[in-house]
């Protein structure tokens, strides 16, 4: 439609099955965000402080606290967002509530509040996103990107659309108004939905149903990240020639181990096979895909490092927001 | 390596009347779930209904539950038993619970309530209340020797054991009860027996929520607890259910640092809240075949590479020392249950090649799990 093109993301929301490794996506893409003199937040909303132990961290507490430094230099914060917290927030800032917010929580209204109220919770979850993404300090944007590790592909939509469902509820007050202009962030170039999948069926069958549901609530996908893909040389070997390659490096030669071995290698071969076609099934739908290996020995801080540095090239943009140049925005350039 | 939970002598013991499958999201819980209800159907002739929450669509269809009537069916093509199967319909279970305890007026009039309809569709906790609600049901049907639940997959597998309580809570509060005071037609002075924080509250929700939803929200409150006061001692009672002998709790992990702490941080509370947690599934762990360190794989294809880089059978034991340092890793991480939940037998199952999306898989998927 426009000549120039959207403007960077600078809310990245990270989804997908549960199990895929989304929070270590989430973690590795904040590092990755994280250049030269660039501040990033990474946050979760779940209670299941899941971002704490990758960074060899202590429990993330609501209030923003500086994580790691990020890639060349950059610095990464941290969050857990409380729904609880978050309501207090929303009176005080609203309402100058002192006294009366501790008075409403001891009466169990804020419980009541954050549990009952439909979707209550997720929108002030997400406003309290909002008000990270946009907030200023000293003439410049608090965070240059604010990455979110999100609900599960199952829920995502719906924590995501949240805001658009309560606007409609809540016609009057400023829940309903609040609402509607965190619904407009959300629904806006500067927003990128990633989905996060392995090489398996279910993931990938969750990748493209939320896919289709993203584009059917007009939420902006950003990446594909295809995690956790074990890369094996497919070549084809025989029991003979492994028998004489064990024998001439002078390993047991045995009937036993060269079954177990080409057992293992055919295993391996039919989940390469896998791989290249939910790797065809993802390309399908059209978006860029970032290919992540699987760490053998597990994800520890370096691995983190490792993943950003990888993630890294498919972030190349302006380092400071000029839009008009980015190719990750040009991605979704209608 | 501990591998000592007796699933046999679990599935096949009469006192048994309900096993449920928790766990977080993506560690094989509905496939535990379906499997564990097939063995025990085939193996050990009881009558079993397995309640599912979102089965993947081909497994749902192997077992014959694409009908989605919200009523158990059951499953064609076993090898002797009887096994039905079910997938929760969160919505649906909501509205029969109201039209079974109100008259058809009234259960109209609450189903045309905004707010009702936010709470049975998107409401987060209702699927929790519903699964509760619905093994209830079967439960008290006694159709059934043995029901196998399939927990919902909670942002905290823990919202399943909180559910009845929320739910208590939210029905008997101080603030419902200041609600449905509210109401028009059942006007009482409760704000005057809270004093002043009542009316800062009221003030405050109907500001910030407006006016509007809170009297949906009033009007749906009311007319609960006129319809179906009886929610919250059936919760209780089904919570109560839970903790007696009849019920077995097995925690379903995969190899992954979030799905071990999970497994952990839930076994505690199952202990603490006295639920019999009866065992712990290791699913997903890499298969290792060949008894070879990685270490001797890896120098011998250097050796191998060092006359052909593409030696074939350099590629094969290097494909053998990735598994086996994956599988190291994964022992590694699982070892934290062990440390943690020292009493909690367990059953270690190998990542299956392929994805178990029918009977025969799933047949196996058991027979590896019982050992």
């Amino acid at each position: 439609m426009s000549a120039i093109a959207p403007p960077v993301p600078r809310l990245h929301i990270v989804t997908g099955k549960g199990g895929t490794g989304k929070t270590t996506v989430a973690a590795a893409l904040a590092l990755a965000l994280a250049g030269p003199g660039r501040r990033v937040l990474l946050a979760e909303v779940e209670g299941r402080q899941g971002i704490a132990p990758l960074f060899d961290a202590p429990s993330l507490p609501y209030a923003e606290r500086r994580l790691a430094a990020g890639l060349d230099g950059g610095e990464v914060f941290g969050q857990a967002v409380d729904a609880e917290e978050a309501l207090l927030d929303y009176l005080t800032m609203f309402y100058k509530l002192g006294s009366a917010g501790r008075a409403l929580r001891k009466f169990g209204a804020i419980d009541f509040a954050t549990t009952i109220a439909p979707g209550l919770r997720d929108i002030l979850l997400t406003g309290k996103l909002k008000e990270a993404v946009s907030r200023t300090e000293a003439d410049r944007m608090a965070y240059d990107a604010v990455v979110l590790d999100a609900p599960p592909t199952g829920r995502v939509v719906k924590f995501l659309n949240v805001t658009v469902e309560s606007g409609r509820l809540a016609k009057t007050g400023p829940i309903g108004k609040h609402s509607r202009s965190v619904a407009r962030l959300l629904h806006s170039s500067l927003t990128a939905v990633h989905l996060v999948t392995t090489p398996a069926a279910m993931p990938v069958q969750e990748t493209v149903d939320a896919h289709r549901d993203l584009l059917a609530a007009d939420l902006p996908v950003g990446h594909v990240v295809f995690n956790k893909v074990a890369g094996t040389k497919t070549v084809d070997v025989t029991a003979e020639e492994l028998r004489e390659g064990l024998r001439r490096t002078g390993l047991p030669s045995d009937e036993d181990l060269v079954a177990a071995l080409l057992e293992e290698h055919a295993a391996s071969r039919v989940e390469t096979e896998a791989v290249d076609s939910y790797r065809d099934r993802l390309e399908r739908l059209g978006r860029p895909i970032e290919e992540l290996a699987l760490l053998p020995e597990g994800v520890d801080l370096s691995g983190l490092y490792q993943l950003a540095r990888r993630l890294r090239p498919s972030l190349r943009g302006p380092r400071r927001a000029a839009p008009g140049t980015d190719a990750e925005g040009a991605d979704r350039g209608e | 390596m501990a591998n000592d939970l007796d699933l046999d002598a679990l599935l096949s013991d009469g006192g048994k009347r309900v096993v449920a499958c928790c766990g977080s999201g993506g560690v094989g819980k509905t496939t535990t779930a379906a499997a564990l209800a097939l063995r025990a159907a085939e193996r050990h002739g009881r009558r079993t209904v397995v309640l599912t929450i979102d089965p993947a669509h081909r497994l749902a269809q192997s077992l014959g539950m694409e009908a989605l009537d919200n009523t158990p069916r059951p499953v064609d093509g076993l090898e002797g038993g009887s096994l039905d199967a079910m997938m929760l319909d969160m919505k649906r279970t909501f509205d029969d619970v109201v039209a079974s305890h109100t008259t058809a007026d009234r259960a109209a009039e609450i189903f045309a309530n905004p707010f009702y309809q936010a709470v049975s569709s998107t409401f987060s906790g209702t699927q929790e209340y519903m699964a509760m609600e619905k093994l209830g049901q079967l439960r008290a049907s006694g159709r059934w020797d043995l029901i196998v639940l399939d927990t919902p997959p909670s942002r905290s597998a823990l919202d399943f054991l909180d559910a009845p309580a929320r739910l208590a809570r939210f029905l008997d509060g101080r603030v419902i009860r200041l609600l449905s005071a509210s109401t028009p037609g059942s006007r009482r002075s409760m704000l005057s027996l809270m004093g002043a924080s009542a009316a800062v509250f009221t003030r405050v929700f109907n500001k910030v929520l407006g006016g509007h939803l809170l009297t949906d929200v009033a009007e749906f409150t009311a007319s609960l607890e006129d319809t179906f006061g009886g929610f919250r001692k059936r919760a209780e009672a089904t919570f109560r259910a839970l903790q007696g002998d009849q019920t077995s709790f097995l925690v379903v992990a995969a190899p992954e640092p979030a799905a071990i702490n999970e497994a952990v941080y839930f076994s505690r509370r199952l202990t603490e809240e006295r639920m019999p947690l009866d065992g712990m599934i290791l699913n997903r762990l890499t298969p290792v075949r060949a008894s070879l360190s990685a270490e001797r794989a890896l120098g011998a294809a250097a050796t191998l590479e060092e006359q052909d880089p593409e030696h074939p059978v350099a590629a094969a034991l290097r494909t053998h020392a990735d598994r086996a340092r994956r599988r190291a890793a994964e022992l590694r991480v699982a070892a934290r249950y062990g440390a943690a939940c020292p009493d909690v037998p367990q059953a270690r199952l190998p990542a299956l090649g392929a994805e178990v999306v029918d009977l025969a898989g799933l047949r196996d998927f058991a027979a590896a799990a019982a050992g």
